[in-house]
């Protein structure tokens, strides 16, 4: 295998990983922030604005981190700069 | 398939470029600033009111009661910065159901120009509400220890508005992209409905944080008194 190859291998499969692995732990989170905010809101239904707005920004905190991966894996598929510079070199020679 | 509208040129002088995203943006504040001007032209108090003044009257005010649920005690001397942040990416993300328009918040320049916007301005406000002195102590607020971490944070979080605004918006023009090519019958529409609620959602709590931030910067929220509390049931 060429270099350029080995680079797009290794990005798609890296990129495929990333998101894979990186949303896990983002559902999870979300799953139980949400499950503990219905049962805040059934035993507290007065304070349901507070809890909501909470609610949406913690969600919006947890799934920033998934939001993370899912950008760095754009970027190994569409705008990656390892490949670009491949690209590069191979033209240059 | 290309990331954001910055890669569409419309024109270019030299090293000056206009791209989509500038021209979107500056289509969106002319579109903004000419209705509320329209709007605000001619208001009246009494009680027959246009409609158009209702609506801005509930925008505004729904705005300033969520200011001021945050914790801010003053919501008018902070709408005009997180009410334009507000209504920006909202109206970026509703106008994703015209055909053919970008939203310049898929664009990472974008949302990290608004993020810089929010860096600079929760420590103007911070100073503004408690003293130069008093602000810079809330750096080292637990202990001294704290320092370097408060700094640290300070950039991390403006990081994390940017990007997080820039993945939603750019990831829901990314699957109706994929997805017009794989279902390019009536999925794409269920994906354009779901991406104007995550707008919402996302133009939400980017005005929600940056409140947050200014609450904790200039300290004004006090715990209630007894009497404010609901009674519990």
């Amino acid at each position: 295998m060429d270099s350029l190859t080995i680079i797009a291998v290794a990005s798609i499969i890296i990129a495929g990983i990333t998101t894979g692995f990186g949303t896990m732990g983002p559902a999870l989170a979300e799953g139980r922030a949400v499950a503990t905010a219905l049962t805040a809101l059934a035993q507290q239904p007065d304070a349901s604005a507070t809890i909501t707005r909470t609610l949406f920004v913690g969600l919006a905190m947890i799934e920033s981190t998934a939001i993370y991966c899912f950008v760095v894996s754009m970027i190994l598929i569409f705008a990656n700069p390892f490949w670009n510079q491949a690209i590069a070199l191979a033209a240059g020679k | 398939m290309r990331l954001s509208p910055d890669a569409v040129i419309l024109w270019q002088q030299g090293f000056v470029k206009v791209n989509a995203t500038i021209a979107t943006t500056w289509a969106l504040m002319l579109v903004m600033s000419l209705g509320a001007w329209l709007i605000t032209r001619k208001l009246s108090t009494d009680h027959k009111r246009s409609r158009w003044q209702n609506l801005l009257e509930i925008v505004v005010t729904g705005i300033a009661g969520q200011i001021k649920d945050v914790g801010l005690r003053e919501p008018r001397q902070y709408i005009g910065f997180l009410g334009t942040l507000f209504l920006f990416v909202a109206l970026a993300s509703l106008c994703t159901v015209i055909p053919g328009y970008e939203p310049p918040t898929g664009s990472l320049s974008t949302t990290a120009a608004l993020a810089l916007c929010v860096m600079v301005a929760v420590p103007l406000f911070g100073i503004e509400g408690q003293g130069l002195a008093g602000y810079l102590k809330t750096y080292m607020e637990p202990t001294i220890i704290m320092l370097p971490f408060n700094i640290i944070s300070e950039v991390s979080r403006t990081l994390a508005l940017a990007v997080r605004l820039f993945g939603n918006m750019m990831s829901g023009a990314m699957i109706i992209g994929i997805l017009l090519s794989i279902t390019p019958f009536i999925f794409p529409i269920v994906m354009t409905v779901l991406g104007l609620l995550t707008g919402m959602v996302q133009a939400y709590i980017f005005s929600i944080l940056a409140a947050v931030y200014i609450a904790a910067a200039t300290h004004v929220s006090k715990p209630k008194p007894k009497s404010e509390l609901a009674p519990t049931p």
